[in-house]
């Protein structure tokens, strides 16, 4: 994932990043980084209007920027040429283009004034509103994959066709090429967007170094062929998963990945990259804080739900590793059928006896059908299946760090609360101060110090309600997803072993009388 | 009727015996199964013995196991006779036999050089329950990781591997002797009659150390064989025939053995997984709230339904075809082992016409040498005449067993599949109305 809101000081990160970790205020880390300029002071609610939301789309020029000086977004647009990748190692990937205004995520700026929370909310709220006039209608396909390129700095490439007929797309029909480590990138974005203000965003497919390896090599075997299928399944169903989000369809990146013919190449996905390393230590150190926050939870709700998904990942994961037990034990089946039928058309062969040679060699005919009907039922239990408890297993995961990032907005919040009270303390001891000339001085400017804390915990608690909100939603949606998608697989996946078992009885049906032809 | 219902209440009661016994500490050893295959209903009897067919018709000889016991590696079948015949002491009696003495009243037969003519019935394999003790060790090892539910089910998938296992020695240990009170010859004969009657331990007619060291060195000697008959020239085409036939399609029925079971067994690998796949679905759906509850239950209980029918399909498929196969490698090797005897006949022969040729040639002992020519000769034509009929009636029975079991093995495999589908379609149906 990419860095949350607190990356570790490391000197050379850009600015912006640790303006962050000052403001206390980690909303849209991104973002701030193109909204470099280092203004500390500037409160201003966003100069989008709230309406400016509810026609998202690229198509969105007419907004102006120009309209208020004070507006950030000015300052976005020349800042971004400036932008480099060394700049920001550990968020976007490279010069991202502007992000534009529309967004909601553009229009939160390091500095948040006590209206814009409520703005933002009522923006994504509208948006989610704005769903329901345009009614999910969307279909996504990953296909071809192609190696382009030789050696070790060849890559897979995919075709993405989007098919659609809502508004907020340009094209009723788009096609673009996009490589795996786009996908990455484009999940980067989105997580160090959606995460840390409680979206479930939807994990990307992992990466393998020993099936790109294969791939990279050349070789052209049935496993590197299973592995690109499988990926190419994984990346589709990433993609569909991640625009039925109502929020996460309409923001620009991904707009961007479906529709734009070009792509900057997402760097910082690579694991070793400078950004890559700066992830895991992120992740290291996040692990430390979660042991450490205790949080006092007043809402049942969340304890409640915290324990479910615990339990439901512990069972997920294990009928995941008994279906992936059940997808190896059929493909043995399959081959050891093979082998048999071999073996008996060998025998049949032998046979002198004319009758019993024909038969032998039509049940030869048979377990050779069959095994082709345990290897297609193998694949049916491995993609419909296996994969699909995969996903939810990964998914899980991405909900218990939607829950996490709640706990860490809590303790945020908490230690301003903290801070305040110290500095609190420090105005009533200064009373009692020697120096007087300096004291009125100290006074002033531990009042000033003092209001920006309490706006802080102000901010501090209305982050936290809000995150509070949304996970109750995306909860709720989430789990309307869970059982919408369960119940779509199960079906069909039992579909599948119907159909095995209707070519079963086709093919022993066939065979009967040959046996009985034995004379 | 009366008897059935009265066994099978009976085997019940037995199989209760068996479950309590095994959940006692240590599952690795074997415990005390007592079984009674009587209480198989007459049709699947005749199913279970197919593999080798026209037997026990004769009512002047009825031989069958009615019960045995297994106690750790050791199997104590309960021989039945019940015969007409004046041979015999008694009308109807039982003695206790181990596989052992199988063993030795088979190489006994074997080395009867009267019975060199014929197809001797093959040795029944020794008890072989290694596969499902394994399985018993890995599943009390992985106890922990199983839920109460999971454990039980897995137990008693291993208990019915268990039984089955049991119930195949059996059957094969039945079919060898019935084999041989079918057999018009070797039903009259007196070792025979010996295992079936004396009612004290055989061991002391059994094999020592000494004799077994023996018989390893027999068979040495029998591959060579194999190499003498193949340079042989053979005078009679239809022995020509016979020794290549059999030649090839005993190293290829070999082959047909080994990939079957490897197949057969695959296909329990699936059936187990669907036992981990049910219970852990029951899980979720014991916790699930949401709409997707009833979905996840029935989907369980599915699956628990789906890995019976498939259990029984490996099962079935392993009876009919797995066992078919290697039966039939058995009594190949039989065959061969025939063969092998008429060639060493035929050496034989060929020496003594050498032998006569130089004593006439020396003039001395020439009576001698036509003696042995001819006893030779005679030895030789009783062989070939004696092998010629019991080779045309091995492959008459060989076919009618193919035929039976592969038709038997298809219905069943159609039974299975309707069976399934009938549940898979009910549950669909029942998951899309909900």
């Amino acid at each position: 994932m990419a860095a949350e809101m607190e990356p570790p000081p490391l000197g050379d990160a850009g600015q912006t990043d640790f303006r962050e970790i000052e403001d206390g205020e980690g909303f849209f880390v991104s973002t701030v980084t193109i909204l470099e300029s280092p203004e500390p002071s500037s409160p201003d609610p966003p100069s989008m209007p709230a309406e400016g939301i509810s026609t998202n789309g690229p198509k969105q020029e007419d907004i102006s920027l120009d309209d208020d000086p004070e507006d950030l977004f000015a300052e976005a647009t020349e800042e971004v040429s400036l932008d480099s990748p060394e700049r920001e190692p550990i968020l976007s990937d490279g010069p991202s283009p502007a992000i534009t205004p529309v967004t909601p995520t553009a229009m939160l700026t390091p500095r948040m004034g006590l209206g814009t929370a409520e703005m933002f909310e009522r923006s994504l709220d509208e948006l989610e509103e704005d769903e329901s006039g345009d009614t999910f209608d969307m279909h996504i396909a990953v296909s071809d994959p192609e190696k382009v390129g030789d050696g070790m700095n060849a890559y897979m490439g995919y075709k993405v066709t989007t098919k659609t007929s809502m508004t907020i797309f340009s094209k009723n029909e788009t096609t673009v090429r996009r490589r795996f480590s786009d996908f990455l990138g484009l999940h980067s974005k989105l997580a160090s967007r959606y995460l840390h203000i409680g979206y479930i965003v939807p994990p990307a497919p992992e990466k393998s170094i020993v099936g790109m390896t294969k791939v990279k090599v050349g070789k052209e075997d049935l496993s590197s062929a299973e592995f690109v299928e499988k990926r190419r399944s994984a990346l589709e169903r990433y993609l569909m998963r991640t625009v039925k989000h109502p929020i996460l369809l309409k923001d620009p990146d991904v707009m961007m990945f479906l529709e734009s013919s070009e792509l900057p190449r997402a760097v910082s996905t690579q694991a070793l990259s400078g950004a890559g390393i700066l992830r895991m230590v992120n992740k290291a150190a996040d692990a430390v804080n979660k042991m450490t926050i205790k949080m006092n939870e007043s809402d049942a709700w969340f304890e409640e739900k915290h324990q479910q998904f615990e339990n439901l990942d512990l069972q997920l994961r294990k009928l995941h590793a008994s279906v992936e037990c059940l997808v190896c034990h059929r493909k043995e089946l399959s081959v050891n059928t093979a082998s048999f039928a071999k073996s008996a058309a060998m025998l049949g062969n032998s046979e002198d006896h004319t009758a019993l040679s024909r038969a032998l060699s039509q049940l030869a005919e048979v377990e050779e059908k069959i095994d082709q009907l345990h290897q297609d039922q193998a694949y049916a239990d491995f993609y419909l299946f296996s994969e699909l408890l995969g996903d939810y297993v990964r998914l899980i995961t991405a909900v218990k760090g939607v829950f996490d990032h709640r706990m860490k907005t809590w303790s945020k919040w908490q230690d301003t609360q903290l801070l305040l009270q110290k500095k609190r303390e420090a105005e009533s001891k200064l009373q009692f101060a020697n120096k007087p000339d300096k004291l009125q001085q100290a006074q002033d400017e531990i009042k000033e110090e003092i209001e920006e804390l309490e706006g802080k915990v102000q901010q501090g608690e209305k982050d936290f309600e809000l995150i509070s909100k949304t996970i109750r939603k995306e909860v709720s949606r989430f789990e309307k997803e869970r059982v919408k998608d369960f119940k779509v697989v199960i079906i069909k996946y039992l579909e599948s072993l119907v159909q095995t078992q209707q070519q079963l009885i086709k093919y022993w049906e066939a065979f009967l009388p040959e046996a009985k032809a034995i004379a | 009727m009366r008897q059935e219902e009265q066994n099978g209440g009976c085997f019940q009661k037995i199989a209760n015996i068996a479950r309590l016994a095994a959940q006692h500490d240590d599952l690795q050893r074997c415990c005390t199964f007592i079984i009674m295959t009587s209480t198989l209903d007459d049709s699947e009897k005749e199913k279970a013995r197919s593999v080798s067919v026209d037997l026990n018709n004769d009512a002047s000889l009825l031989i069958d196991i009615p019960d045995a016991l297994c106690e750790r590696d050791k199997v104590k079948f309960t021989v039945h006779t019940k015969t007409t015949l004046s041979s015999f002491q008694k009308p109807d009696f039982s003695v206790p036999r181990q596989h052992e003495d199988f063993i030795w009243l088979h190489d006994a037969l074997v080395e009867t050089e009267d019975y060199a003519g014929l197809i001797i019935p093959p040795a029944p394999p020794k008890p072989d329950f290694e596969s499902p003790r394994e399985k018993m060790h890995k599943l009390g090892e992985g106890e922990a990781t199983m839920t109460k539910e999971e454990y039980t089910k897995m137990k008693q998938e291993l208990e019915a591997e268990y039984l089955a296992v049991f119930k195949k020695t059996v059957q094969v240990h039945e079919v060898f002797l019935q084999r041989l009170s079918s057999h018009p010859i070797l039903s009259k004969d007196r070792n025979f009659q010996i295992f079936l009657e004396y009612d004290q331990d055989l061991s002391v007619r059994r094999k020592n150390a000494k004799e077994t060291f023996g018989s390893f060195f027999k068979n040495m000697v029998k591959s060579a064989d194999e190499v003498i008959i193949s340079g042989i020239k053979e005078v009679d085409d239809f022995f020509e025939q016979e020794k290549t036939f059999l030649l090839d399609y005993s190293s290829k029925i070999k082959d047909s053995t080994a990939r079957a079971e490897k197949m057969t067994r695959s296909h329990k690998n699936v059936a187990d997984d669907y036992i981990h796949i049910s219970a852990t679905l029951n899980s979720l759906s014991v916790d699930d709230n949401t709409a997707l509850k009833k979905h996840l239950e029935k989907f369980a209980d599915l699956f628990e339904k789906l890995r019976k029918v498939e259990g029984r399909v490996a099962s079935d498929e392993e009876l009919k075809l797995t066992e078919l196969f290697r039966y039939y490698m058995l009594d190949i090797q039989a065959a061969k082992d025939l063969l092998y005897r008429r060639a060493r006949a035929l050496a034989d022969y060929e020496n003594s016409n050498k032998a006569l040729d130089k004593a006439r040639l020396k003039s001395k002992d020439i009576t001698q040498a036509e003696e042995h020519q001819q006893q030779c000769l005679q030895k030789f034509d009783k062989l070939s005449e004696s092998g010629k009929r019991e080779l045309t009636s091995f492959k008459g029975r060989r076919v009618v067993a193919f035929r039976k079991n592969l038709i038997e093995m298809s219905e069943l495999e159609i039974k299975h599949a309707k069976n399934n589908m009938a549940l898979l379609q009910g549950c669909i149906e029942l998951l899309k109305s909900n």
